[in-house]
């Protein structure tokens, strides 16, 4: 009956399922985006540190991982303001779930804090340091003793805190992918492609936020062609993934359409494609090629592209709800 | 305090007896305290043809409690779990609300609850547990709603499962639903 | 100049103010860390009253759960015969109608205040004594016939029994002559006995139900749908007349989408088919009908072909299904329907249906229509009424409906305009029927509303009727009172109680009292004798020799079985002229009709008009519970129905707003469009009993659209005064 029409009547009409899904807004796709910076941010600034040794290191840098912990809590706050039992919260931590991507989020996030702290404590040179024990923060709460200790610790473990960093970065970016690209729910996450996508994204966009801090050259020189690479990377698994829909079951052609003619479609080829991949992968190119005065412009993109993704595949994502399938 | 027990429970929805009369829904609102406004059970109506040939589906649908159940995989509180004879419930003083099993779930069975926990269909576990039928089963006045224990072959389910043509929702999603729905 | 009508409507003004927190108390439950995990929503009563339900006429055993003084729940008794433990959703729904916000609270009566009319809260004694003085006074001054009641529910008997008591028998309800009106007086002439409400149908044991228009489903009395569903379940066949593809029709083996207004040519083709084949019951036929042969000439030339060109329905398919049907006699139900007041030709349409069952031989027979009989309780002892002199003034000057066998709502209606029927009526009461809902020609309805001298009006919600009353009268709801014992006819005989499951609200009060009130008020002492309505209940419970304890706990009980089928031995009677089933009626003939049902075509539509159709949503009773809440969470308006491609070919996509304009350019309120494959191009349909314009039905007020309204045209049948409704067309446009 290839004639045939179909009306359905859904009698569901549940606030934030219906008509669509749409149980995350802004939030979830923030504290997404800002996951994967802080994961950048934490394995190459670390990776970094390994490279150079004890070769000079740019203040810039040296503050790289309390930024990137600053960055995270601000993550954090919009994840806590998704929760709709807030009084709850310490519920995560009172249960490991090993099959729940959540609550290995929520343990590797406790995990990514002191790795930070001991990561970024130890790059500090001795003005930061000095500064630090100085500042109101530190004065003002009693804390002296508390950061002398610590920075004793992380001298002592310099090494193996920056690989703690590089481990709970990359725990954290891979999470971020995992916990969407698990849901069979929505066919346009459930794809293995989602979460090295996002651990990529999360590389170039924490790169991206290290170039836009006053980092010497040549740790410039490096980031950026790790950054190209990332997004190389990004783009090849892009195309593997509207492969992988285009040539999928039904599920997975649900998927496909949400980016080729979906209401974020648009929007996917335009920030995410244009703007946030094939746009800054040319600049950076040209950049490196010419040896030419970086812009501003190029990680401003790269941060946009990489917000976009975010939001536009959390968006989109839900519209493809099987839920929604009658 | 919770048993452990054999059973399974599983529900069947006889399509072709249901007059979508949504009597299901507003008993089990009315049982459960379902939030104005909100349904732990829903009707989908399906048209099919071009007049005049016509064919309809009535599905009375609900929590599939699901013996692959992707929501309890993906709560990471505990919050939702398998209980009693393989219903789904969710542990209300244990939810965050953070909602990944509604965005784990593939039928759109759970809501928020105004409350801030995520609630859903209990298949009316503290009735079945006293020996009676769930709100929903009890008031059909079609008889379209059966429930019972899948592990007892003589069981009404059974038997419906045994001698009927029947269909689950989405079976790719492998979430391997116990409510079975007859043509 | 215009003239500052008597009476218009009015808001029942200022009053109705106060908000209900809608707080649902929150839990007070300490929860350990790891208490039991199945929560219990604790809506178990800690007292269950068992009674019956009102959300419609079919008064289901209900048992209603009652904590802390609240009733959390209803649910079906499985001891009563009409619920047998299951619901509808309208009967879950009473606890929206009895914590509605909107409900009428205090008495009120209508004041002028110069040119303006308002309401004003008064107290019981002056609304009760204003009301007996009118009727004094109306009684003297015009006689007692000149009130008429209007009662439709059960609340009703004591109000009926008031009038008669007054000395005016002018009592009607819109379920005669809006309704069942055509089907029992065509029964009553074929098999001299009527089908009554519960109809007397035996479908679970059906071999084949015929469904001409019949909506089971979306018709939703409880037990007919129960039994309708066993019957597909043992796998009855199914056979449904409708131009739409209704609910039913979506479990039919034949749907046939007849064009409107043409199944008296559909029944006479199967007539034809049936007898011209043999099909028939031949010894049922032989032993019990009369005027077999002249049937058999007059329907000889009513071939499928010829039924073709009328109904649209093809000559093989009329074939197939007169044999189908046929295969499953006698249990082959051609079922009654119920509201059929359709074209104004019904009762010679419920004729062929009468005559159709016959020759299948299903009256009297199992999976056919049933002989039920009722449990007799004796009367309570009452003083004699006075009886009335005067004939009923339902039929206007002119006109002669010589086979009602009640009297006609609309007529006592256009009588209430002076001058138009033999003597004029110049009071109402009117208890629970919201008659500008349920007439047909509401402009009438409201013409007579402004002559009247007085308008007592006995109702729960401020609906549309209330606002044309002198005092409003707010009664508490059927789950809080006591009313009359219930003793249908049904093929088990048993009677029900019901009984007040929580005190009345606010200052309502139920009926029983206000009438005992009113009574006393008018010197009428002797014909209420007793203290209360339970007094008065037990006391027919006990003579009948029941035990009123065991009748509380329960809510029912059963009478003596007694066969209700002629297989079981049980020997029919046929009160008719003939003492058979009058296949050939001569009570017609004598009365000047066609003593066989005569095909005559419907009306067509003009051009660009489509034919108004309407119906039940299983959700809803007419106008009544469109303002509960509770039902409303699933179903809070209508939509109209158009085919699919009609409406595409009007540039009308599925879910825009349209309004409906009819033939004398009525609008209609606004309503979302149903584009869909489901019904005839020729036709729309909708649900009746949305659009409301009372503004005191906060939630209904404007929501969806009123049938009633696009109603200005209506049919009446000859025979016996019926309104067809179904002859209003429309077009169809966007609304801005
Ligand atoms: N939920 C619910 N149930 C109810 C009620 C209610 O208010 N709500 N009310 C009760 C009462 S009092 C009554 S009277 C009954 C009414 O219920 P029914 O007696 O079933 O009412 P009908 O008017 O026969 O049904 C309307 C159906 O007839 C179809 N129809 C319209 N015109 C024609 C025609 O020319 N030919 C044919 N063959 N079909 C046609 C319509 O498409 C529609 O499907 O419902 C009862 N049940
Ligand atoms: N246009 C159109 N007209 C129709 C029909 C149709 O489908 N379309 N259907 C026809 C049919 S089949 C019927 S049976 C009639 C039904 O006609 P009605 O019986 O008039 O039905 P409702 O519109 O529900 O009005 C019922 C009134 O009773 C009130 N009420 C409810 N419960 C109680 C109570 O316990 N006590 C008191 N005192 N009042 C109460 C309600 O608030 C409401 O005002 O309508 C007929 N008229
Ligand atoms: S109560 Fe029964 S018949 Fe009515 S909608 Fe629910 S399952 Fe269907
Ligand atoms: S239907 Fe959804 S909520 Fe229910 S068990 Fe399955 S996945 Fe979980
Ligand atoms: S919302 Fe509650 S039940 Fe759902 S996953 Fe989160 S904690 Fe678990
Ligand atoms: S089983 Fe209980 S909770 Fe589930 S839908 Fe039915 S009534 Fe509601
Ligand atoms: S059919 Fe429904 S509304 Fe009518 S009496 Fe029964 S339960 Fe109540
Ligand atoms: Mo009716």
């Amino acid at each position: 009956m290839n004639e045939s029409l179909i009306e359905v009547v859904q009698g569901r009409n549940n606030p934030m399922i219906d008509p669509s899904l749409h149980i995350w807004g802004w939030e979830i796709p923030v504290y997404l985006f800002l996951g994967g910076v802080v994961a950048g941010m934490l394995v190459l600034s670390a990776a970094l540190a390994l490279r150079d040794r004890d070769g000079p290191r740019s203040k810039a840098l040296q503050t790289a991982p309390l930024l990137a912990l600053g960055l995270l809590s601000v993550g954090m706050a919009a994840l806590f303001l998704d929760l709709e039992h807030k009084a709850y919260v310490w519920r995560f931590y009172l249960a490991f779930k090993a099959a729940s991507p959540m609550s290995w989020g929520s343990w590797i996030l406790l995990l990514v804090y002191p790795a930070g702290i001991m990561m970024g404590f130890g790059m500090l040179d001795s003005d930061r340091r000095a500064a630090l024990l100085d500042s109101r923060f530190v004065r003002g709460l009693h804390l002296r003793s508390l950061v002398m200790c610590i920075l004793g610790r992380a001298d002592a473990a310099r090494r193996g805190a920056l690989w703690a960093g590089i481990i709970a970065g990359s725990a954290l970016g891979l999470y971020t992918g995992i916990l969407l690209g698990t849901m069979v729910s929505m066919p346009l996450w459930n794809t293995a492609v989602l979460g090295p996508l996002f651990l990529t994204s999360g590389v170039s966009t924490g790169a991206a936020v290290l170039l836009l801090l006053p980092l010497s050259t040549g740790e410039r020189h490096v980031v950026a062609r790790w950054d190209m690479a990332a997004i190389f990377v990004e783009i090849v698994l892009i195309v593997v993934m509207l492969i992988g829909f285009a040539t999928g079951g039904h599920a997975s052609h649900v998927a496909f359409s949400q980016l080729v003619d979906g209401p974020s479609a648009s929007a996917f080829w335009a920030l995410v494609v244009v703007a946030g991949l094939a746009a800054p992968f040319t600049l950076e190119a040209i950049e490196v090629r010419r040896s030419l005065k970086p812009l501003a412009l190029t990680p401003i993109l790269v941060l946009i592209g990489g917000l976009s993704l975010r939001w536009i595949l959390v968006i989109a994502g839900q519209a493809s709800s099987w839920a929604n399938i009658p | 305090m919770k048993e452990k027990t054999d059973k399974r429970y599983a529900m069947v929805v006889d399509t072709r007896l249901c007059v979508a009369c949504k009597a299901c829904v507003l008993a089990c609102k009315a049982e459960n305290r379902v939030p104005y406004g909100f349904n732990r059970d829903w009707l989908v109506e399906v048209t099919t043809g071009r007049f005049p040939d016509l064919a309809l589906e009535n599905r009375s649908e609900r929590c599939n409690h699901c013996s692959n159940p992707p929501c309890v995989h993906a709560c990471p509180t505990g919050a939702s779990h398998v209980n009693e004879g393989g219903a789904v419930l969710v542990t209300h003083h244990k939810c965050t609300g953070c909602k990944a099993c509604i965005a784990a779930c593939p039928y759109g069975a759970r809501y928020v609850h105004p409350d801030g926990y995520v609630d859903k269909c209990t298949f009316c576990l503290h009735r079945v547990r006293d020996g009676r039928e769930p709100a929903c089963v009890e008031i059909c006045p079609t008889g379209t709603l059966h429930f019972g224990d899948l592990s007892d072959p003589d069981s009404d389910v059974s038997i419906l499962l045994r001698t009927r043509k029947y269909k689950v929702l989405h079976p790719e999603t492998g979430c391997e639903p116990n409510v079975y729905f007859l043509e | 100049m215009t003239r500052l009508n008597r009476r218009q409507f009015i808001q029942i003004g200022g009053a109705a103010a106060g908000g209900l927190a809608a707080g649902v108390g929150l839990s007070t439950k300490w929860y350990g860390l790891d208490p039991d995990e199945v929560a219990d929503p604790g809506t178990d009563g800690d007292r269950v009253v068992p009674s019956f339900c009102e959300m419609c006429f079919w008064k289901c055993g209900i048992l209603a759960h009652v904590k802390n003084g609240r009733v959390t729940k209803i649910t079906g008794n499985p001891a009563h015969p009409l619920s047998r433990g299951h619901l509808c959703p309208r009967g879950t729904g009473g606890i929206g109608l009895l914590y509605d916000p909107d409900r009428l609270k205090r008495p009120l009566i209508r004041r002028n205040r110069g040119q303006m009319q308002e309401f004003e809260e008064v107290s019981w004694d002056a609304a009760l004594d204003l009301v007996a003085e009118k009727m004094l006074k109306i009684r003297e001054k015009y006689g007692p016939e000149a009130m008429a009641l209007y009662s439709h529910g059960y609340g009703g008997s004591w109000f009926k029994h008031l009038l008669h008591a007054y000395g005016s028998d002018n009592i009607a309800a819109p379920s005669y002559a809006q309704c069942r009106g055509p089907r029992e007086v065509a029964f009553h002439l074929t098999f001299g006995r009527m089908v009554g409400s519960p109809e007397n149908t035996d479908m679970e044991n059906s071999r084949v139900i015929t469904l001409i228009g019949s909506h089971l489903g979306e018709n939703m009395h409880n037990t007919q749908v129960q039994d309708f569903t066993r019957a597909i379940e043992r796998g009855a066949g199914l056979i449904v007349v409708d131009p739409r593809y209704s609910t039913a029709a979506g479990k039919a083996r034949y749907w046939l989408p007849i064009k409107p207004g043409t199944d008296l040519a559909l029944l006479l083709a199967w007539m034809n088919v049936i007898i011209g084949e043999g099909l028939y019951d031949h010894d049922y036929v032989e032993k019990y009908a009369f005027g077999f042969d002249r049937l058999k000439e007059h329907v000889r030339d009513r071939t499928p072909e010829w039924a073709f060109t009328r109904t649209s329905i093809p000559p093989e398919t009329i074939v197939e299904t007169a044999r189908f049907m046929a295969g499953g006699r006698p249990a082959s139900l051609i079922h009654p329907g119920r509201h059929t007041t359709w074209y104004g030709d019904d009762t010679q349409r419920l004729r062929a249906i009468a005559i159709l069952n016959a020759l299948l031989g299903s009256w009297g027979r199992k999976g056919g229509l049933t002989l039920p009989s009722k449990v007799k309780l004796p009367k309570y002892p009452y003083t004699k009424y006075p009886g009335q002199s005067k004939n009923p003034p339902d039929m206007p000057k002119g006109t002669v409906y010589p086979l009602a066998n009640e009297i006609l709502s609309q007529g006592l209606c256009m009588a209430s305009i002076p001058g138009t029927a033999a003597y004029d009526l110049k009071a109402w009461l009117v208890y629970g029927t919201n008659l500008i809902a349920s007439l047909p020609d509401p402009d009438a309805t409201r013409k007579a509303l402004q002559a009247l001298d007085f308008v007592a009006v006995v109702d729960v919600l401020p609906t549309e009727i209330t606002g044309w009353a002198d005092v409003v009268l707010p009664e508490a709801t059927y789950l809080e009172r006591c009313d009359e014992v219930h003793t249908p006819a049904y093929k088990e005989p048993f009677l029900a109680v019901r009984q007040p499951v929580v005190e009345p609200m606010y200052d309502s009060k139920p009926g029983w009292w206000i009438a005992k009130e009113l009574a006393h008020r008018v010197g009428l002492d002797d014909y209420f004798p007793w203290k209360d309505s339970v007094e008065y209940a037990m006391y027919r419970v006990k003579h009948g020799g029941f035990d009123c304890e065991e009748l509380k706990r329960t809510g029912v009980a059963r009478g003596k079985h007694v066969p209700v089928f002629i297989d079981d031995g049980l020997e029919p009677v046929f009160d008719t002229p003939s003492g058979k089933i009058e296949l050939y009626s001569q009570t017609l003939e004598k009365a000047g009709f066609d003593p066989m049902p005569e095909y005559t075509p419907p009306d067509e539509p003009p051009d660009g008009h489509f034919r108004l159709l309407y119906g039940r949503s299983p959700v809803h009773s007419f106008s009544r519970t469109t303002n509960n809440r509770f039902l409303c969470q699933v179903v809070s308006t209508n939509e109209v129905w158009v085919n699919a491609q009609a409406a595409r070919e009007m540039g009308l996509r599925n879910g825009d707003m349209v309004r409906l304009i009819n033939q004398d350019g009525v609008v209609s309120e606004p309503l979302a469009l149903k584009a869909t494959q489901r019904i005839r191009p020729d036709c729309v349909y909708m649900v009746h009993g949305f659009g409301h314009n009372s503004r005191l039905l906060k939630f209904a007020y404007k929501r969806g659209a009123s049938d009633s309204r696009l109603m200005t045209r209506y049919k009446v049948d000859p025979i016996m005064g019926g309104t067809g409704m179904n002859v209003n067309f429309v077009r169809v446009e966007k609304a801005a």
